[in-house]
């Protein structure tokens, strides 16, 4: 449950995306079993995994669904049927749910429109200049990756005081360069976003950039070669081998950062508080907040399943758009 | 896009591959490692000057303008976080160490012996717990937040390490991950053993699982790291001070001193430095742990 880390994937959590490992086709291949108790054997090898599957993953993704039917609050004896309810306060414009979701939706969407494509690119760049052969690259590699295995927590409580608009490290050097030196990094929009846009831009760029990095050393030298001969310069080489050559990768990193992106709390709850008023709350930061502080379940576990039916077509619109075109 | 730099008269024979040997001529050696450098700075710095601010005095850490050497330097931060009864820090570092290292271990053994099976043998229903291992990786972690609270609620696990160890260790990467390791192992030697009278889990131990210590390895450390990050989860079902695990412990430590920076850079140097000294000694897994992430195979 990382929030971020595209990574951890949840963030961070990093998770692999490819048709070919997905399809189950291979397995005809395998020699067929030798050993007659093979299937208890197989269920005996799988069982303890099953087990927590199914108790933390099957059952609480149907028992949630059951939650968002009732007046489910975890306080309160009673829990009344109130069937589509919760889901009709969620496009009632006249309820305060309506109002208060939809805002922090609107947070969520705005700092993924403004981390991802950053996050695409810059990795990108990074890793370009990284992919050749020279002294240190490894050790480069290194310390570009090394916020990532920091986590939010470190990373954000770090950075609330490198932006405190007073003593932070970041307005006292702007002021020494003639910049503005009172810039509430913490408390205002659209300063906050730039902030929590900065700091997620910082610690996430080694991961993606390291993804990169192995995709562009699997694009074999032959294709840069034929290119070379054909005349191509190195723009043109880019755009016909490289960026080919990393479609799948590409595809993959997207994903895991539009994901990633989208369950973005950790930033907002330690540096912003969702300041200025609940302005960069998001999504995820109302749903906990309302369910497992204020045990508003039932409403909580509907928004839950709004964001994920909405995250699962924006995942299926960018497998559309990465599908291998065949022409 | 630079276009000036000098032709490379001679290419030695054993010579790195020719298009990145290229590229590596277009940039000059000196600007490249120049941009290198500042970019590299841009990274270490903030984590430089939080473990220098952790040694400041209070005045010095809210002194204008910022010191990167410490005048007088002090652990009176660290002696203040760690014996302040508010905030056990070293309570919450045991927590995280127990959590993390149960967690990897519980993720390293179910992933390994559910990814056996899924790898090697064919028995009915493989199908669909494979694919509905492979479909709840695409599934946000969210929509399992309120029900697993119930879950962990009614289990009597709530603000316990439990509650942080076990739900999260069903870990659909892991299976993943190590059943595509297994596949592309040399078949030969499964066969050997089986010939030589070896059943099922023989085979597992002797010859699978002594083939995968990388991959196993790699799979630990990552989600010790995870675990250890994980910080949403560990804030709503960890609430009394001395149940908490570091991330969440750090959530409570900022909202006790608001603008002790002194302090919070000493609770976060404290939370920081078993991974950092983790990834100094494990980084060649975990980058190439997360490299695979991306590619085929």
């Amino acid at each position: 449950m990382a929030t971020s880390a595209p990574g951890r994937p949840a963030a961070g959590d990093a998770t692999r995306v490819d048709e070919e490992a997905l399809g189950l086709g291979d397995t005809s291949r395998e020699p067929t079993s030798r050993t007659r108790g093979d299937t208890r054997a197989a269920y005996l090898f799988l069982g303890p995994y099953l087990v927590l599957f199914i108790a933390f993953v099957i059952a609480p993704a149907v028992y949630g669904f059951w939650i968002s039917l009732h007046d489910y609050d975890y306080t309160l004896p009673g829990k009344p049927w109130v069937g589509l309810n919760n889901y009709q306060k969620l496009i009632d414009s006249d309820s305060v749910t309506f109002e208060n979701f939809w805002n922090s939706m609107k947070a969520t969407a705005i700092f993924t429109l403004a981390s991802v494509p950053l996050l695409l690119v810059l990795p990108l760049l990074v890793a370009l200049i990284m992919n050749a052969r020279f002294r240190g690259r490894n050790f480069f590699r290194a310390v570009y990756f090394a916020p990532y295995v920091l986590g939010v927590a470190v990373v954000a409580v770090l950075w609330r005081f490198l932006l405190d608009a007073n003593i932070g490290l970041i307005n006292q050097y702007a002021g020494a360069i003639g910049l503005p030196d009172d810039t509430a990094w913490l408390t205002d929009t659209p300063a906050a976003w730039v902030g929590l846009v900065g700091v997620t831009v910082w610690w996430t760029l080694g991961f993606n950039a390291v993804i990169y990095l192995a995709g562009l050393q699997d694009i074999s030298v032959e294709l840069y070669e034929a290119a070379k001969v054909d005349g191509a310069n190195r723009w043109q080489s880019f755009w016909n081998v490289t960026m080919p050559g990393l479609r799948p990768v590409l595809a993959f990193v997207t994903m895991v950062t539009i994901i990633a992106s989208a369950n973005m709390f950790g930033q907002s709850y330690l540096m912003t508080k969702g300041a200025p008023g609940t302005e960069t709350r998001t999504a995820i930061y109302y749903i906990a907040d309302t369910g497992l502080r204020n045990f508003q379940m039932g409403d909580a576990a509907a928004m839950s399943y709004v964001l994920t039916l909405l995250l699962m077509l924006l995942s299926v619109g960018v497998f559309w758009l990465f599908r291998e075109r065949n022409e | 896009m630079a276009t000036s730099a000098p032709p490379r008269t001679t290419q030695p024979a054993a010579a790195p591959p020719p298009a990145l040997e290229s590229r590596n001529r277009a940039v000059p050696t000196a600007l490249r490692y120049l941009g290198l450098t500042v970019l590299g700075l841009i990274f270490l710095s903030p984590l430089l000057f939080m473990l220098v601010t952790s040694f400041k005095s209070r005045v010095e850490a809210a002194g204008v303008p910022p010191t990167w050497v410490p005048e007088d330097p002090t652990v009176q931060a660290y002696d203040s976080v760690i014996n302040s009864s508010g905030t056990p820090v070293l309570q919450w570092f045991a927590n995280s160490m127990i959590s993390a290292g149960a967690n990897a271990a519980l993720v390293v053994t179910t992933a390994a012996l559910a990814a056996y099976p899924l790898a090697r043998m064919s028995f009915p229903g493989k199908r669909i717990v494979f694919s509905l291992i492979v479909a709840t990786l695409f599934v946000p972690p969210v929509i399992l937040i309120i029900p697993n609270y119930l879950i962990v609620g009614e289990l009597k696990w709530l603000d316990t390490l439990v509650a942080v160890i076990v739900p999260t260790a069903a870990s659909a990467f892991g299976v993943f991950f190590l059943r595509q390791f297994f596949l592309s192992l040399p078949r030969e030697l499964e066969e050997a053993a089986v010939l030589d009278g070896a059943n099922r889990w023989q085979v597992f131990f002797r010859v699978i699982l002594p083939l995968s210590k990388p991959a196993l390895v790699t799979l630990a450390v990552l989600a010790f790291l995870t675990n250890w990050n994980d910080f949403l989860w560990p804030v709503y079902v960890l609430f009394s001070p001395e149940a908490q695990t570091l991330p969440a412990g750090l959530s409570t430590l900022q909202s006790a001193n608001n603008v002790r920076y002194d302090l919070l850079m000493a609770g976060a140097v404290i939370a920081s430095l078993p991974v950092l000294i983790l990834y100094v000694f494990a980084q060649r897994f975990i980058i190439e742990g997360v490299s695979r992430s991306g590619l085929k195979g």
